[in-house]
Parts: C-alpha cells; structure tokens; sequence
C-alpha cells in the first residue's frame, strides 16, 4: 500500500475541486485510504491521516472513526504523535463518548513525563474537554504541578485547575493551600491565570471570598501589583501600545471589583489605585480604553466614595462622545447597568444618549434604546416621547416590537395628561401598529374606557385612522371596540378637543361591515367588528340592518363568529327585552398594576374569578413614624402596625384627594379606591349588588370554623377564613360587620395591627356604611402572612359615626382557630 | 469565558474552528454558517460586537470579531470577558500568527491548520486566556515545532535543512568595503638587475 499523501497534498487536491461534489467525492476517497490505513495499524504514518483527518473534520465531514486512532497517537513516546493525538481528541472527542474515559491514564501518565511540554500538552487537553470523571481522578496531579516551580507549567495548572472546579466545585478546596504563594511570581503568565483561578473560586464561593478577603489579605496584594504595573515605566517585554501588560491590568481589576463589593474595608484599601489608574491612563490607543471601562465598572460595583462614583460617570460620558464606536457601544452597556443606581448622574448625558438613537450602527442602536427607555422619568417625558416617536417610524422592524412596548410602559408610567396619553398611542398604533404586542390591545381598552372625559375624542380619531387605514390589526381592533361603544358619542358630533367630523350611522356601520369582508383582517379582529355592531343596535337606531348584518354571519364558515352571530340572532328575537341591559356601557374597570407588557389583564370588565397572580405581599414600605397614632392608641411594643402600600397605578379620578384627607391616617382601612397590587376586590357595585361579597379565589374554603372577633354597641365583627392557594402561609380572613342597631354607622373605618413577626395586608371594603337592622354588612378581606406559624393575634381599631356622634373603640383578637394560622 | 473561536474567510469557508463547549458536529457547522451570515453583513465602519447567534446562546454571548484582509477572526464570548480586551487579544493572535509565519496571509493558515492550533492552545486554553506576551507564546510554540522536528528522523531532512539555513548567523557582509585612507608602506626593493 503506498504511503499516504501528507496533509499539504491533500489540501492542494482539495483547493482544486471547483464544485461542491468534486469536494465531496474527493475527501470520501481519501477517507477510504485513511480507514483502510488505520486497520492495517500502521504507525509511521497514523499521525499524517489523523491530521488530514481533523482538516475533513473542520470542513464538514464525518470523522468520528477517526477518535480510537487519536487515543493511540496519545499513547505513543514520539511528541509529534502526541501533539496531533491531543489536538484531535480535543476536537473530535468530548465527554458524551465514552471512549474519553480511555484516555485518563495516558494523561496521567504525560502529566508525570520528563518533558514540560508533553506535560503542558497534557494539562491543556485536560483543561479543555475534561470530563468530571476525568478531573476527579487527575486532580491531585494538577494539584502538585501547580506548586512547581516551571512557570510554564504552572500557568497551565492554574487554568487546568479552573476547568476542574468547574466540572466537580467540591473540589475547590483541595486547591487552596497551593493558591497562597501564587501572587509572589514575577511571571506574567503565572500571575494573569493564578488571578483566573482566584477569580473563579471568588465567584463559585462565598466562603471563599470571605476567607480571601480576610484571612489571606488578597487586597493589598493586589493593590501592590496594580502599581507595580502602572508606575514601574517602560518593559519591553510586557508592553502592548505605551501600557504595561493591560491584560493583567484588566485582570486584576476584575477580582478587585468581586472582592470589594459588598466590603467595605476592601473598598477603602482599593479606592486610591482605582482613582490612580482612573486619571493617570492613557486614553489614546484601545488598550487604554479597555483598562479605563474595567476601573469604571469595578468603581460603580463597589462602595466607592461618591467623588470616585462622579469621576467613573464622567469617564463613561467621555466615552459617549469618542469616535471610536466601540467605545460608544461600550460605554452605553455600562451605563445601562449603572442607571439603576446613579440615575441623576446619568440623566446628565441624555441628550448625548438620545443622539446615539439616530446611529446607523446597528448594536448602538439598540443599546441607546433601553437607556433610553430606563431614563425616562416625569420631567423630560415629552421630550423624550417626541424623540423615542421618530425613532420608532425610522427604526428596523426588528425593533419595533420593543420599542413599542417600551413607549406604551413609559407613557403609562408618566403621562402628563390622559389627551397626551391617548394621543401617543395613537401615533404608535398608526406607525408601528402590526408590530404591537397582543396583549396590549386589551391594555390600551381598558385605558380608554377609564379616561371618561376623553371617550368622544377619541372615538372621533380612532374612526378617522380606521378609515385610512385597516391593515393594522391592533389598530382595527381597538378602533372596532370603541365604535361599538361609543358609537352613539360618534354620530352626534360631540367632540370637544377636536372639530367634531359629521358621520350618519350607515356609514359607520359600512365600516365595521367591510372589516367584515375584508382579507386583511384576522379572525380576532372579525370577531370584535361583529361585536361592536351588535353593541350599536343598542345605540343606533337602524335596527334592522344589523339584525340582517347578523343573521348572515350565522352560517359562517369560522365557528367562532358563528356562534357570536346565532347567539346575537337569539338576542334580538327571544331575549330582546335583555338586550338594553346586556349591551350597555362597559363599566370602569379595575386594573392589576402593570409592570410590563406581559401582565394579563382583565379583559371586558366580566367578573372573571382572577388569578391569583404571585405578588401577593407587599412590603411594609413606609417608616412606622406614620404610624405613631395608632401604636401610641395602642401601646404595644411589639405590634408592628400595618400600612397598606397605595400603589399609584391609575389615578383614578377620586383617589388623590381622599388620600390626603386621610394623609395622617396612612394606615390600612381607609376606604380609598385605589386598588391594592394583587387581588382587585372591589368589584363595580352595579354588577355584584346581589350576590355575597366572598372573595373571589380559586380555592375552596379550608373548613376554618368562622369567629366572632367583636361585638359590641351592636356592632358585630365576623371573620372567615380561607388559605390563599399558592402560598400556604398565607391566610385570608374576610371581615363581616353588620349593624344591630336601628340607625346606621357611617364612616366606618377598620384597622388592624399585628405582631412583628407577620405581615397584614388590608383591601379596600365594601363600604363605609354599616345598614342598621342587619340589612346588609360591610366586608373586607385582610390577608396575612404567617411565615413562622405563629399563633395569630391582632388589634383592631373601629371608628365610625353612629346617630350623629364619632366612636372609637379598641380590641384585642385573640381566640383565632388554630387551624387559621398552621 | 471563551465560549469558540473560529476563523474563516470572506466567503464562509472555515480555516480554524476551535470549540471551547461542547456541541455536535452538524451544530458547530451550523454555528460557522450562522456567525459568518451575521458578521458578513456588518458594514466596514460599525463597531465590533454583536449579539450571539441562537445556536450560540443567543443574547448572553456575544461575538466579537475582527476583519483583516479576507479574513474574520471572530470570539464568541460570554459576559465575564471584557470586550474591549478580547479585541486586544485578538489583536495579539495575529501579530503572533504574523511573526511565527512571516507576513501571514489566508493561504498559510490553510496549509499549516495544525501549526495555528498549537499557537492558539499557548494562548487560550479551556475557554480562558492563558498568555498574552507575544515572545513568550512563540517561544514556546517553536520550541515545540523543534521537539517535532528532531523526531522526524531522515523524511525531516529537507525541513531541518531550510530551517538551519534560516537560522544561520551569517555575519553581515558588508557593502561597500570602505578601505579609506591606508598608506600602504611600498618597501624598498632592490630592483633586479
């Protein structure tokens, strides 16, 4: 058999084939030989074919037959055999086969050999594609290299030694007594991957970064060799562009910034090196730039001194302007990780930041968006709206989407008026519209229907686009919606912001009838076009044509519109007398509070039984002085009272001004209407007049027996019990007042304080109008969080007018079920 | 942590592809198509990092890469990696490749895979950087070619010949023999009668 072609050969013959196939029929070929080379365990030349076997291999081709031969060439005295053994099981073999397994010895073995560099071939393929069996067996082996004296050596160990407590972490702490005298090396090498592998242990284990930072007093160690680097002048060996060694440099900032967080005393030691390399660095080449942007993040991660904090925002601000744009880009990830923290220090360099917007980088781009979009706050909306609005028309589709979330979350946030809201959403819905997320049409409903004022004005614009335009799907959607509301405010011309438009009801009815026909709308959207023109026999008065509008699509083919039409048809003959009432004006509806485009909300105002989202327990957030009323009232010590957090989501109209009336009293119970973040539990008086109020969740009652908690005066105070579903410590007691008594009490407030160790959570009440004679109650539902399963207590305080004169009482709860709070 | 490093030229074709995780084969040629499709539409004067490519992990990796001649030298990288520095570190790679190879161009590469991955695995091992003095790398690596070459035995001849050639310390001719201003002392000779 002749010898086969060398690797050069068989690139040449390769770089010939001037086709796909001719390649393909080329490499089969000589993947024949090589096979039919490897059965005849020729060991002159195994390590040619294998060479010529991992070329194949990084072209495309199969070479898995290729593996066993690499675990020969490892086994082999010559070096050239083991080099090209190693490389190939670094490429071809990894820990899924289990031929890997086979090559522990061989390594073993190297890694005792006379000669470094089999030694460092083997540390190399082991730090590679070591698999955790492998580097359980080898970890003593590269243990004792990395005591050795042979820098060329060690550095291998060390990054070796990173890859094994990655794969098996419980063997971090073999490798700590060889770590103490790993900083005394004058090798760079050494230096930069013993700094590897202190990082890696810092990071993997509290424990060790805490022995680090005291016991071994890494930091002044450090702090040493960073001036060493910086002020030791000119090295020739380690010098890249005028900075010694800037890899190091980076290195060893990264580690200060781990070990310094959270640490105050590490802190201090290291504020003046940072201030050092900070001012004294060169800015003018890359290498530069990239020591300068670690000193910045290492200086914003720890406790720095503010005046250090000023000088890394400053530096990042340089950045922003520099030509180089990777430097910008650069500098805007930073900055987005620092906004969270040092806000106004940041909104000093917006206009820089709104600049970077109209970047025709791509990467740039979308990094000054979120900062962007984090920067916004209620002084500089407008402006940044206006900004953010011709980005979105000239913006990538790619963006888009997010853009136009981030708009609709901004504007909500911080709107300044409800016509400058609405206005917005507009523009976003006309530009962007087919982009928009799909849950942020029920949002912006539910948005319009509570800006009461602005219904006229805003079915006027909305019927105006749908006339452009009705290839937009969520414009379409919310443009049907509003008709079919508010229709009626439509055809009578009562706009007051705008020149009200003159429009009959067929023509509105054509309309909504050709979003019905069309092919550019989707099967949602033929769904709420139907709706709204049932909604608007109610409101307009050719009756007729509807009903034939709806008799048509009753054999429609989609099931969906189908039903909606057989079940509108039953409507108008049987049910009419029905009809008034069931297509009235959609109520307010109450909201969860939204913290991002992915928060379900409640969709057409039905009463739902709603989930039982995860936010239960807010935090106490606001300091007990509030709350020094009641804790004097009551006089315990150990009684933590409870304030309700008042989460500004709407500013539902009423809201504002009864918080202040009750600005002292910021305590829970205060009948205010804002909604409390999870559960919306008052629900529109109109739709739930005759039915109980039982809180409305998922679960069934836990067989709690109900107490009596008070009575007194003919007041009477009831509880139930019920465990809230997903979290088992928390219990929800629903409070029944009711009124004895021949007249009624007004202004009843209820408040309640519990001991330390709990949390208390109060939503708003029915009402504060307890009907004499026992007509009615008053309810409300507390919720507590019990984590330490203590036995529940609690301290109400009532107040409330009775016959014209104030009460006040105080009570103890104390004979709570023991079921109630285990 | 360096997640791949992969070299390829302007077309898409692969002159070095070293993985430092594990994928399968079909996945690593997918990874090589797919990088080269986003960094080959990236304009000349935009800067140099992108998002990683779904395959690669999507928005936590990053890819930064660098494009000299017909070739892009691209690192994929996580976050831990300052990006600034690993455009350095690249930076370095082929001013090493430069000297090891003599004004290094794509056909080098091609012909002497093997000779890239040794300098690269003294540069980078197991996904982190091991060195990054430019001499002490190629120390290391043409100590190890000369390990090689000694064990070649007789087929290596021609290889050690050119090598000692190059090596040779030829004392510098010089160029213009420059004798200036020699009096040569004619002596006194009797003259031949």
């Amino acid at each position: 058999m002749p010898a086969p072609i060398r690797l050069r050969e068989l690139i040449r013959t390769i770089r010939t084939a001037r086709t796909q196939a001719e390649e393909r029929e080329m490499i089969q070929k000589e993947c024949a030989a090589i096979r039919s080379s490897f059965r005849e365990e020729d060991n002159t030349y195994r390590c040619r074919n294998v060479a010529k076997l991992l070329y194949m291999h990084m072209l495309g081709y199969p070479a898995h037959f290729g593996q066993l031969e690499c675990l020969k060439l490892i086994a082999s005295q010559k070096f050239t055999d083991k080099r090209i053994g190693y490389l190939g099981a670094m490429l071809l073999l990894d820990e899924r086969q289990d031929v890997h397994l086979l090559m522990t010895n061989c390594i073993k073995n190297d890694l005792n050999h006379s000669t470094q560099y089999v030694q460092g071939l083997a540390l190399c393929t082991l730090g590679c594609m070591g698999s955790s069996e492998m580097c359980r067996d080898l970890a003593g082996e590269v243990e004792k290299l990395l005591k050795t004296s042979n820098s060329y050596l060690r550095k291998k160990a060390a990054l070796c030694a990173v890859h094994v407590i990655r794969k098996v972490p419980e063997l971090m702490e073999m490798f700590l007594p060889a770590t103490k005298n790993l900083l005394s090396e004058k090798n760079h090498g050494v230096l930069h991957t013993s700094v590897v592998l202190l990082t890696e242990m810092c990071e993997r284990s509290p424990d060790m970064l805490s022995h680090f930072r005291k016991v071994h007093k890494l930091v002044p160690q450090l702090v040493r060799i960073l001036k060493n680097l910086i002020m030791s002048g000119y090295s020739p060996e380690h010098d890249v562009s005028g900075i010694s060694d800037p890899f190091l440099q980076v290195r060893i900032l990264r580690l200060l910034r781990i070990l310094g967080k959270g640490d105050d005393d590490s802190s201090e030691a290291m504020n003046d090196i940072l201030a050092q390399v900070a001012t004294n660095t060169e800015t003018s080449k890359n290498v530069g730039n990239a020591i300068l942007y670690e000193t910045v993040l290492t200086i914003m991660d720890i406790k720095s001194e503010s005046g250090l904090r000023v000088l890394a925002i400053n530096i990042l601000g340089r950045f922003l302007l520099n030509n180089d744009k990777n430097i910008r880009y650069v500098a805007l990830t930073s900055l987005l990780k620092t906004v969270q923290t040092d806000h106004n220090a940041v909104q000093r360099h917006r206009s820089t930041i709104v600049d970077c917007l109209k970047d025709l980088d791509v990467s740039i781009k979308r990094r000054a968006m979120e900062l962007s979009f984090a920067l916004v706050n209620g002084n500089n909306i407008r402006g940044m709206m206006k900004e953010l609005l011709y980005f979105l028309d000239s913006c990538d589709p790619d963006f888009k989407a997010d853009c136009a979330s981030g708009i609709f979350l901004a504007a909500e946030k911080y709107a300044p008026s409800k016509r400058w809201h609405i206005d917005t959403i507009m523009r976003v819905l006309t530009t962007a519209g087919s982009y928009v997320r799909d849950d942020s049409v029920p949002n912006l409903i539910q948005l319009i229907t509570n800006s009461v004022e602005m219904h006229a004005y805003t079915v006027q614009r909305l019927y105006k686009a749908l006339l452009d335009d009705i290839s937009q799907q969520p414009l379409v959607q919310v443009a049907s919606w509003c008709i079919g509301e508010y229709g009626d405010l439509l055809v009578s011309g009562q706009c007051e912001e705008e020149e009200p438009i003159q429009v009959s009801e067929d023509e509105v009815l054509d309309v909504l009838e050709g979003l019905l026909v069309s092919n550019l709308s989707t099967p949602v959207t033929r769904g709420y076009s139907l709706t709204a023109i049932m909604k608007l026999s109610t409101r307009f008065s050719s009756v007729n044509r509807i009903k034939k509008v709806v008799s048509i699509y009753g054999s429609s083919i989609d099931v969906e519109l189908q039903q909606r039409a057989v079940e509108y048809n039953a409507l108008f003959k049987k049910y009419d007398h029905m009809r008034p009432a069931l297509l009235e004006r959609m109520p307010i509806m109450e909201k969860t509070a939204s913290n991002g485009p992915t928060e379900i909300v409640q969709t057409n105002g039905e009463t739902e039984s709603t989930i039982l989202d995860t936010k239960h327990l807010p935090s106490i957030t606001q300091p007990a002085s509030q709350a020094n009323d009641l804790l004097d009232l009551l006089g315990g010590n150990d009684v933590v009272p409870v304030i309700q957090t008042t989460v500004p989501t709407k500013p539902a109209s009423a809201g504002g001004e009864l918080l202040d009336l009750l600005g002292d009293l910021s305590l829970t119970g205060g009948p205010t209407p804002t909604p409390a973040p999870s559960v919306p539990m008052s629900q529109p008086p109109f739709l739930l007049d005759g039915l109980s109020s039982q809180p409305l969740f998922n679960d069934i009652a836990a067989g709690i027996p109900p107490m009596t908690a008070y009575n007194k005066n003919g007041l009477k105070i009831e509880f139930t019990f019920e465990r809230a579903n997903p979290n088992p410590n928390i219990a929800v007691i629903t409070i029944h007042a009711t009124n004895s008594t021949e007249a009624d009490m007004t202004d009843f407030v209820f408040q309640a304080a519990v001991p330390k160790t709990f949390q208390l959570q109060l939503l708003s009440p029915s009402s504060n109008v307890v009907p004499a004679v026992n007509q009615g109650s008053v309810t409300q539902v507390i919720r507590v969080l019990n984590p330490q399963k203590q036995q529940l207590r609690m301290r109400i305080k009532l107040t409330y007018t009775h016959k014209g004169s104030p009460v006040q009482d105080l009570a103890e709860v104390n004979n709570f079920p023991p079921q109630s709070w285990q | 942590m360096i997640k791949a490093i992969l070299i390829f030229n302007n077309h898409g074709k692969p002159r070095l592809s070293k993985f430092y995780e594990h994928y399968t084969e079909d996945t690593e040629q997918q990874i090589i198509r797919e990088t080269f499709h986003l960094v080959s539409k990236r304009d000349e004067n935009v800067c140099n990092f992108l998002e990683g490519g779904l395959l690669i992990g999507g928005s936590e990796n990053k890819l930064i890469y660098r494009h000299y001649a017909t070739l892009y030298f691209v690192f994929c990288v996580d976050s831990s990696e300052s990006e600034l520095g690993i455009l350095d570190l690249i930076q370095v790679f082929v001013e090493t490749l430069d000297k090891c190879f003599e004004n290094v161009c794509e056909l080098d590469l091609i012909f002497h895979m093997d000779k890239v991955h040794n300098i690269l695995a003294e540069m980078v091992m197991g996904g982190m950087v091991l060195e990054t003095n430019m001499s002490e790398i190629i120390t290391q690596a043409e100590a190890q070619t000369k390990m090689e070459k000694s064990e070649a035995g007789i087929a290596g001849a021609p290889a050690r010949a050119v090598s000692a050639v190059k090596n040779m310390n030829l004392p510098e001719m010089p160029k213009n023999i420059n004798i200036g201003d020699i009096s040569i002392k004619v002596p006194n000779l009797p003259s031949f009668k």
